[in-house]
């Protein structure tokens, strides 16, 4: 069996920015395994702009984004294979993967990056009645048809969700001569950016209509409009508020899920709410030497986050590789590990747990809320006590937050249990 | 137009008229299939239950019996000649009321009589002992171990398939408009088509059937649309049960079935509603609730979340609640297959056999020295060992680019879902036929690159690519078009 010091699953964001710290680190032995033909992932149709202000200090976009990691990947000679997909992950790292060149091959991983990054829940999941025409795309889908291959997918639109993808759907297309009549957002409130909002439906004059769903599919070969009506608190459609809308395409952004199969192969213990693997502070799973990042992890809204994130599971991971080379006896890899709590209003926190006594000198904890608050405070507990607060003027579930916990502020806490995260109005 | 003349025209290309067109297609006889749509499969028997009816439902004596037991017994070496997915996973009517125990007695007894063997009542801890995801509610149930489940898409397009290697002719996009006497037989008048002549018409046109009919007959029949909706999980939710769990009707009414499918999904429905649109394959938020609140009480905590599409089918469902199958009283030549609502899919291998010795007898034909009794389907890398899918990869590379990943399928075998004996042309066509797009993801990641290579394969222009039917294009031009 081939061995590699490190194997990282996806060559998107998360994977080039990972493979790229591993290497930084000092790992000469990497692979990444890509399943589409090109490298960058999903960037490639990301062809609007605004990628990179935190990373690169420019807006950049998906494409120039993702060019200017592939180029540090192709400098330092790392090794990809293309069209290539993983059919399993072991527990003990061991990778097969499948493609046109070498059929099935099975790998030794010295460690593992998970970087899958993340898929768009379809309409099935979503129960929506009516028929089953063409015409219904989820936003991605719909976007690669356009941006990749070049086709026009329809003319009288209708978007489900508010999703960033769905937002810049709508710019995209009305861009392209078609005419998008309503965003529809089932929550109270929008899933995607504020300057999204902004920017591709107040700009061009389309109408977001939070608190609506579409409760009727109609057209049976290809799709001819499309039922809307308003929700009530429970998110039940109130009847007599049914709208029609005359259209030949949907496009939903409902939300995105990370695509943890092989994660869960390799028996790895998931979060219920991020539906991505449970870390810790090296963004390493439970399973040892695996390590997961970027939208595999948790659905971030920037990919400057991503890259961010992913550096740091490649950089971890050239340390584990280093230290079972040097074998290092595991006992300096453990601690005393303090589990994360997310409450009142914050959902989940990444990483799930942190070791103080191996953390580096600062961590960042990102999370997002529940709900829109205003005027609320984010505190960090040690135990009982609130050792910081920060004041926010706008939360909203779209956004990703983060808070950084210092290594030096634990000094005082050597028996600390757990660390929570929450938001508070005083 | 010219005409074209045929011993046998066979109206419908669902798992009834491809049974019997495959049957037929042993005798020395010119034999066409016509079909309303662009692929075999495309409407009752591609959204139902994918179940083989052990057999106890049916009345005692009736045809839909006969040729349910009958089907029932003969899908297995079927499966194996024609080579597509079939389980012997059993079935169990639950009962949920003491007072309801003379009712699932009745069932056996009348599966008894019927022929279904190995019936046993069990009681509801044996039930749960089978079934661990059983409520506490279930008192009892009856358990058919020749139950079993199918996949509808294969079995019927692995009967149409081996039917046109032996020689039956398909047309598709072919919609008969019009049947009526003429000469020693009967002509059919075909939409935008030369018109066809026939000796013998078989009337396998499902929702439609009572349209044909009465076109010929005076006796006139009427088939009404039942609609039925259904919910499918994903594959993790496949364990959830392993036996086909049905309820047995009581003062709550006909209950929903719960089953694993052969691909591994968990099935849950159906609904019962009869409607007017013979067309009318829409769920209604009423009926996906009515699946959900039923399902849950025979079968605990499954899943919902999971769920990843929702469909709609039409039985067609005719007044006598019984199948209607041979020559038409006042219409010499003229066969029905009509009436086929459950237990039709268990029972198409049955009544394949039977209206072909009907048809053949009827028209004194002999039996072909060279038929084809055999099929081999499209080989699925992910099913496949090691040894296997290297030997495999040698010969065709193609099958080691993974197009669909969630379902794991790889372009050669949706290469060769279009590339073989009526090979797919739509969209939904190759998902019938290697599960592209089947899975959690339903088509996002794969829609694009299956399009180019259907478009690739078949010299279809990408504009002109189709979900299913004409009229279901994918998208509406290309890029440059509106640049100028």
């Amino acid at each position: 069996m081939t061995y590699h010091d490190i194997v990282i699953i996806g060559g998107g964001p998360a994977g080039l920015s990972a493979a790229a710290a591993a290497r930084k680190a000092g790992v000469q032995d990497i692979l990444i395994l890509e399943r589409d033909s090109v490298l960058g992932g999903i960037l490639n149709q990301c062809i609007h702009n605004g990628f990179g202000l935190h990373t690169f200090k420019e807006e950049l976009t998906g494409p120039e984004y993702a060019a200017r990691y592939i180029a540090m990947v192709e400098e330092e000679k790392i090794p990809y294979k293309l069209n290539t997909i993983v059919a399993d992950i072991s527990g003990n790292r061991e990778v097969t993967y499948i493609n046109r060149e070498e059929g099935l091959v099975t790998i030794q991983a010295g460690a593992v990056i998970l970087a899958m990054g993340c898929r768009e829940r379809p309409r099935g999941a979503l129960n929506i009645p009516g028929y089953r025409p063409a015409g219904i795309y989820s936003a991605g889908t719909a976007q690669r048809l356009m941006n990749i291959e070049g086709y026009r997918v329809g003319n009288e639109v209708v978007i489900l969700g508010s999703g960033d993808i769905g937002l810049i759907m709508a710019r995209r297309m009305t861009l392209e001569g078609a005419k998008v009549k309503v965003v529809a957002e089932l929550m109270p409130y929008s899933g995607g950016l504020k300057r999204n909002i902004v920017q591709c439906l107040d700009d061009y004059g389309i109408p977001l209509k939070l608190s609506h769903t579409v409760v009727q599919i109609h057209g049976k070969e290809r799709l001819t409009g499309v039922t809307i009506a308003e929700v009530d608190e429970n998110r039940a459609p109130i009847p007599g508020t049914e709208e029609y809308y005359s259209c030949d395409t949907l496009l939903l952004s409902v939300g995105l899920i990370p695509e943890n199969e092989l994660s869960k192969g390799a028996g790895i213990s998931m979060n219920r709410i991020t539906s991505g693997p449970n870390v810790d502070d090296k963004l390493e799973t439970d399973a040892e030497g695996i390590y997961a990042c970027g939208n595999v992890l948790h659905v971030h809204d920037l990919v400057d986050f991503v890259s961010q994130e992913a550096a740091l599971a490649g950089t971890n991971a050239a340390a584990y590789v280093k230290r079972t080379k040097e074998s290092v006896p595991a006992s300096e890899g453990k601690g005393h590990k303090v589990p994360l709590a997310a409450e009142n209003g914050v959902r989940y926190t990444v990483p799930q747990t942190l070791n103080v006594d191996a953390m580096q000198d600062t961590v960042t904890v990102r999370f997002r809320v529940a709900d829109v608050y205003k005027d609320r405070y984010i505190s960090v507990y040690y135990d009982d006590k609130r050792v910081s607060k920060k004041k926010k003027k706008v939360l909203a579930p779209g956004e990703m937050e983060q808070v950084v916990l210092k290594k030096s502020s634990f000094a005082e806490y050597p028996d600390l249990r757990k660390i929570t995260i929450c938001t508070e109005v005083e | 137009m010219k005409e074209l003349q045929y011993d046998v025209a066979i109206i419908g290309g669902g798992v009834t008229g491809a049974a019997i067109a495959r049957e037929l297609s042993r005798y020395k006889l010119k034999i066409c299939l016509l079909e309303r749509t662009e692929d075999v499969c495309s409407g009752t028997s591609k959204a139902n239950s994918a179940i083989v009816h052990a057999g106890f439902d049916a009345a005692a004596g009736s045809m839909m019996a006969k040729m349910n037991v009958e089907g029932n017994r003969l899908m297995e070496q079927l499966s194996k000649d024609l080579d597509f997915p079939f389980r012997r996973n059993g079935s169990l009517v639950l009962c949920f009321a003491e007072e309801d125990m003379p009712g699932l007695h009745e069932l056996y007894v009348r599966g008894v009589t019927n022929g279904v063997p190995d019936l046993r009542i069990i009681t509801g801890d044996e039930a749960r002992a089978m079934e661990p995801n059983l409520t506490d509610e279930v008192a009892a149930a009856l358990y058919a171990p020749t139950g079993g489940i199918v996949c509808p898409f294969n079995m019927t397009i692995a009967l149409a398939e081996n039917a046109a290697d032996n020689g039956v002719e398909f047309w598709f996009l072919s919609e008969v408009e019009e049947v009526k006497p003429a000469g020693d037989g009967y002509e059919l008048t075909v939409k935008g088509k030369e018109t066809v002549t026939a000796k013998y018409v078989v009337n396998a046109a499902g929702v439609y059937a009572d349209k044909f009919h009465n076109m010929v007959s005076r006796e006139k029949i009427t088939i009404t649309p039942r609609k039925g909706d259904y919910c499918l999980l994903d594959q993790e939710a496949g364990h959830h049960v392993d036996k086909t769990i049905f309820q047995q009707p009581g003062k709550y009414g006909k209950g929903v079935l719960v089953t694993p499918t052969v691909h591994g999904n968990l099935l849950i429905g159906p609904t019962a509603r009869d409607i007017e649109d013979k067309e009318g394959t829409y769920t209604t938020a009423e009926e996906l609730a009515e699946v959900t609140a039923k399902s849950a009480r025979g079968v605990k905590n499954i899943p919902y979340r999971q769920v990843i599409t929702s469909f709609s089918g039409l039985r067609a469902h005719e007044a006598g609640h019984e199948f209607i199958l041979g020559e038409v009283k006042d219409a010499e030549g003229f066969f029905d297959a009509a009436g086929i609502e459950s237990p039709g899919l268990s029972s198409a291998p049955a009544i394949g056999v039977y209206m072909a010795e009907m048809i053949a007898a009827r028209a004194k034909a002999e039996k072909k020295e060279d038929f084809i009794a055999t099929r081999k389907g499209i080989p699925h890398v992910a099913a496949m060992d090691r040894e296997e899918r290297a030997a495999l990869l040698k010969e065709r590379p193609d099958y080691g680019t993974i197009v669909c990943r969630c379902e794991n399928v790889s372009e050669g075998e949706i290469v060769d879902s279009i590339r073989r004996t009526l090979g797919a042309r739509s969209l939904d066509g190759i998902k019938r036929r290697v599960r592209q797009g089947m899975g959690r993801c339903q088509a996002g990641f794969c829609t694009p690159r299956t399009m180019e290579i259907l478009s690739r394969e078949t010299g279809i222009p990408m504009e002109e690519i189709c979900k299913n039917q004409p009229g279901s294009e994918m998208i509406t031009g290309r890029m440059e078009e509106v640049q100028g």
